[in-house]
């Protein structure tokens, strides 16, 4: 059914009109006004979160009760050793394994994507149960091999290797959705033009699945950056942003972590829209 | 090169034709891309769940420590009896979550991906840009907002619209609510990509043909989006069964998950056996789960695909 699909964007069909030709009745206000107001209810964590970084609470720990505004935990960002620490960590970790995860990944989805061989119907089946198992089972199924290995300290080298691990399926499928949607004749041209089949990968095929390549790197970053539950299990003392993050909720949250997130999500949301514009730009061009 | 020598050699000087031709060299060429993404899968996914396995059938003292390996499938039972309100509460917390989930996803995404024209993709942006703040961050927000004087009841209770009394947090209400918002995503993304994949003109067609827009939607886009529905099932119940985050922030004693008991055995009672023998539980409940899923729609659909890339 979705080769109907397919076949008509192949063709190069100009992108279908809107299905129905506007009326007026209130009727068609319902969905739109209800995606806004979703939009609004899934941002709203995020509003809370941006506020309470200006909360002028009398001690060091964050309470639902509003103060009042100030500026003070954004002059005194680094005034929490423990988060500094931690999320130095994670920002050690996070680049360290999504450059491992994407190398590797890549490699996996390349294979996946271009070929047929024999093997591939079971990697295939690994790469879905690593994103189908729960990721509690992971962690615990993780850390149960450390203990049991006994020579592999637990800290910082098991938060990377298991960071890798749960990052090259998402990787190798990103790789793998590109190299499937690839027009191997391309490929074949430059063959044909007498590239051996390196040159031909590097001058032809590289470029083409660069955007996925990216796409993964960042995947691969945010994953091990957000990730709690895999690395609650496999950090032993080392302690992660996250971790630190719902450690410190038993005592109160410092609002220096509000401050923290808040530019952690400009940053993510900066990085969205210059690739959204990239795309455009490539789009038309 | 050295392959180009090589292949010349093996290859016909004439250009190769497409799929065929293909020297022995070539024919490996797949195995050893494969190969260090395989073998690192194999040491850090399969090994371990054979070695959970193992740990779920050990026992020994939990306070000495040593354990020692002697296919104590007692463990099992032992475990299902004495948590049986939990594993009953995950599994139900999850459906709710997850039929909860669907629902608010699906007129969102349907309107995004038939009406949202050339905006579709910002507006599908702006639906995942919250989800940039990270997931334990988030969940603690809804501490905030649902608190007993928080951002909502806080001014209803000064002005008398609730009793001092009223409460959300720590109830199963809060728990269900904070898993819906964690994993709404999830739901969303899978389902937008099927729902963007139908051809808009069968919806035409079924029109020139005298459907209402009920009728179109009943008995085409419905049935075209149920790989997404599935994939929006499995990409959600999954995750929400297995959580602990949402029952240990917003929950209080009476919403218990059974991720929260193999998260204290494993990392606070350090009663390995008895944790691993839990997580094999909920191993096996997903993978018949998955299996399913995959004998219907295979392993390589995109939706599946987009999803998780999200």
């Amino acid at each position: 059914m979705s080769a109907v699909a397919t076949d008509a964007r192949a063709v190069g069909a100009p992108a279908p009109a809107p299905v129905n030709p506007p009326r007026k009745r209130w009727t068609r206000l319902i969905l739109p006004v209800y995606t806004w107001l979703m939009i609004l209810y899934l941002a709203s964590p995020v509003f809370v979160m941006i506020l309470y970084g200006f909360n002028n609470i009398p001690g060091e720990r964050n309470v639902p009760k509003w103060f009042g505004f100030t500026l003070h935990w954004w002059r005194d960002l680094f005034g929490v050793p423990g988060m500094v620490s931690a999320l130095k960590t994670s920002l050690v970790v996070a680049p360290v394994s999504a450059v491992f995860a994407v190398i590797i990944g890549t490699l996996l989805g390349l294979a996946l994507g271009r070929y047929r061989f024999r093997g591939k119907p079971p990697v295939n089946f690994v790469i879905f149960l690593a994103i189908a198992v729960p990721e509690i089972v992971l962690g615990s199924s993780l850390l149960s091999m450390f203990i049991l290995l006994k020579w592999i300290p637990i800290g910082i080298v098991t938060i990377l290797l298991s960071h890798i691990g749960f990052s090259i399926p998402f990787v190798a499928v990103t790789v793998r959705a590109r190299v499937q949607g690839l027009d191997r004749s391309l490929e074949d041209a430059a063959q044909d033009l007498f590239a051996n089949p390196l040159t031909a990968f590097f001058k032809v095929t590289l470029p083409l699945i660069a955007p996925a390549i990216l796409a993964g790197f960042l995947l691969a970053f945010v994953l091990s950056l957000d990730d709690f539950v895999i690395t609650n299990f496999v950090s032993g003392t080392t302690l992660t942003f996250p971790i630190w993050v719902y450690g410190a909720t038993r005592i109160g949250l410092p609002p220096q972590v509000n401050v923290m997130g808040t530019l952690l999500f400009l940053t993510g949301v900066l990085a969205a829209v210059v690739n959204v514009l990239v795309q455009r730009r490539r789009a038309r061009v | 090169m050295a392959t180009e020598g090589a292949d010349a050699g093996a290859t016909p000087v004439v250009p190769p034709k497409r799929g065929k031709s293909y020297g022995d060299r070539k024919r490996l060429v797949p195995y050893w891309l494969m190969l260090p993404g395989g073998g690192y899968l194999l040491v850090f996914l399969i090994l371990p769940l054979g070695l959970l396995t193992f740990t779920s059938l050990e026992s020994g003292g939990a306070f000495s420590g040593n354990f020692r390996f002697t296919w104590e499938f007692a463990n099992y039972t032992q475990q299902i009896v004495q948590y049986q309100a939990q594993l009953v509460r995950s599994v139900e917390y999850s459906i709710i979550v997850t039929v909860a989930a669907l629902l608010l996803a699906y007129p969102m995404t349907y309107w995004i991906a038939f009406y949202g024209g050339r905006w579709k993709s910002s507006i599908l942006l702006l639906i995942l840009v919250p989800f940039f703040v990270s997931f334990v961050l988030r969940t603690i927000q809804w501490k905030f907002l649902l608190g007993d004087n928080g951002l909502i009841f806080g001014p209803l209770k000064s002005i008398g619209l609730l009793s001092e009394h009223f409460h959300v947090l720590a109830t199963p209400f809060a728990v269900i609510a904070g898993m819906t918002y964690s994993y709404l995503p999830f739901t969303a993304l899978p389902l937008y990509v099927a729902l963007e994949r139908i051809d808009k003109r069968l919806v035409e067609a079924a029109k020139d043909l005298y459907s209402s827009r009920w009728e179109a939607f009943r008995h085409i886009v419905l049935p075209l989006s149920l790989p997404g529905v599935f994939a929006a099932f499995l990409l959600t119940f999954v995750p929400a069964t297995g959580d602990y985050v949402n029952a240990s922030v917003l929950g209080g004693p009476g919403t218990t998950m059974i991720g929260n008991i193999i998260q204290q055995k494993f990392l606070s009672e350090l009663n390995y056996p008895e944790a691993a023998a839990l997580s094999v539980i909920l191993m096996f409940a997903m993978l018949i789960l998955a299996s399913i899923y995959a004998r219907i729609l295979g392993t390589e659909d995109s939706a599946l695909a987009a999803g998780v890339a999200g």
